[in-house]
């Protein structure tokens, strides 16, 4: 039966991915449901006063061009990343997001992981939340980002695949493995005590099993984050989410 | 100047209890962890918070390294007639900071 | 389930055992916890000769906690608006033994605070309410406090 366990496992992930919701305790599900006590809403609120806030040589904001983010954004999180056919590379949102700002309004990138940054991505991603991630793209990039889910790595020779397909559900030291979804990225997490997105997320876990991290605007980073969105198809778009 | 969210019904019942929940941006820093060199992070954390109505305390609270980080607060408030509700607090370094929201009473 | 006795209900040489733990205390730096003990003289300080019961006030956090850093806390008073003076919590192991002290003013409503501590370790969590006609009243909870597996 033992042995059975992580066939069924893997059959139970390709028929219904399950939210790291799920797997959350009732205070953590209870902290994420009220946006007046989410923690998150404190970086969506930054992220709504930067929306407006004008950059770069031309003085413009993000609203200058896409007007009013609940109409222009409505679904964009839920089919990000994408990928960029010129680069032939998938693209996420924080790096489409930082990729408008340097190229669009030439100005001074946001520093990855600061309050402006997150709380952009949190506000856009927010307009995405209950809706089911669609991601438009098959084949070989996708290939690419499963084979990265899949190869071990690191001292501990470790793959995501290990954990969060075969054990997912199982304890690691008293928690539960979650299948690990990015559906609710850029998300507080408790043991952060901050928000934080999916790459700082993929880093400690890389650093976890003692591997390398992938550099943050890395082809493979992109390449996991695609596959992780593909595999997370028929979950809903959870952002800002809590997790423990 | 940290970012606070401040919930407040928009009209509430004379004489009536009414619920407020409070989010404020803040890491406090305990004071117990340690950076990548092993040198201890110093506290820095926001130590008291007076809520008033109308010129009249509600509460006055100490906080201390235990109130866990981007505090977040749930109480409740009486109010006899329309007036402000008003958030006041301070860190360690003296830095003090307020938050209004209007209340109507009917 | 261990309770929190006061200082006062305990057999006489807890005195001894409390200077001895103190002194102690004072020759090993960077001690990491607080104890039972120095919440009980922290209470015996809070309610002097007063009477302590069980009752009253509860104080809701949840017996698993999924990580310390961030617990919901809800201390609320089976009293009317205006009958409670204040509210006191402590946590026996953590750091420093206090949490947090609210003193409620005339526009309090409902007698209750809502707030998420951190907690560093297993152990009880006591809340003491103090009533304007000078009755003290206590609640604890004994929590296991688990961590994230995979560290930042």
């Amino acid at each position: 039966m033992k042995r059975l366990l992580p066939l069924f496992l893997l059959c139970t992930i390709a028929a219904a991915p399950r939210s790291g919701y799920d797997d959350a305790s009732a205070e953590t599900r209870a902290m994420q449901d009220d946006d007046s006590a989410n923690p998150g809403f404190l970086w969506v609120r930054e992220g709504e006063a930067q929306w407006s806030k004008p950059a770069g040589p031309q003085v413009k904001s993000c609203a200058s061009c896409h007007g009013d983010a609940p109409v222009s954004m409505r679904g964009v999180a839920a089919r990000y990343p994408i990928v960029d056919r010129t680069l032939n590379r998938p693209l996420t949102l924080d790096q489409r997001i930082a990729q408008c700002r340097t190229e669009r309004q030439q100005a001074e990138p946001l520093p990855s992981e600061s309050d402006a940054a997150l709380g952009l991505a949190a506000y856009v991603g927010l307009q995405s939340r209950g809706m089911p991630v669609r991601i438009n793209a098959a084949g070989a990039v996708v290939e690419a980002g499963r084979r990265l889910f899949e190869t071990r790595m690191g001292q501990l020779n470790l793959s995501c695949a290990q954990c969060h397909d075969d054990r997912a559900g199982l304890k690691l030291a008293g928690a539960v493995i979650p299948q690990g979804h990015p559906n609710g990225y850029p998300e507080y997490r408790l043991e952060w005590q901050t928000m934080g997105s999916l790459n700082r997320r993929l880093r400690n876990c890389m650093v976890g099993v003692r591997a390398e991290p992938f550099p943050p605007d890395s082809r493979e980073m992109a390449e996991l984050a695609l596959f992780l969105a593909v595999r997370a198809e028929g979950l809903n778009v959870e952002t800002p989410a809590v997790r423990p | 100047m940290v970012r606070v969210l401040l919930n407040v019904p928009k009209q509430v019942r004379k004489g009536e209890p009414f619920d407020v929940k409070l989010l404020i941006s803040h890491p406090m820093e305990s004071g117990q962890r340690r950076d990548a060199m092993g040198l201890a992070i110093p506290r820095d954390i926001i130590n008291r918070l007076i809520c008033t109505f109308d010129g009249a305390e509600v509460f006055r609270m100490d906080l201390f390294p235990a109130i866990a980080a981007n505090p977040f607060l749930a109480f409740s408030v009486v109010a006899e007639r329309s007036g402000t509700l008003t958030i006041a607090f301070v860190d360690d370094h003296g830095v003090e900071q307020t938050e209004t929201s209007a209340v109507e009473a009917v | 389930m261990t309770t929190v006795v006061p200082a006062f209900h305990r057999p006489a040489d807890t005195r001894r055992r409390f200077l001895l733990t103190a002194a102690a205390g004072t020759m090993l730096p960077g001690i990491a916890a607080a104890s039972p003990i120095q919440v009980a003289v922290l209470i015996r300080r809070l309610v002097g000769d007063a009477q302590l019961d069980r009752g009253r006030v509860k104080l809701d956090l949840p017996v698993l906690v999924e990580n310390g850093n961030t617990v919901a806390m809800t201390v609320s008073v089976d009293a009317p608006p205006g009958t409670v003076e204040s509210l006191h919590v402590f946590a026996e192991a953590n750091p420093q033994p206090e949490v947090l002290r609210l003193v409620f003013g005339p526009r309090s409503g409902v007698p209750r605070i809502q707030a998420r501590i951190r907690l560093a370790t297993s152990q009880t969590v006591v809340a003491i309410a103090r009533m304007h006609d000078g009755t003290f009243w206590q609640d604890s909870v004994d929590l296991l406090v688990t961590l994230a597996a995979c560290i930042d």
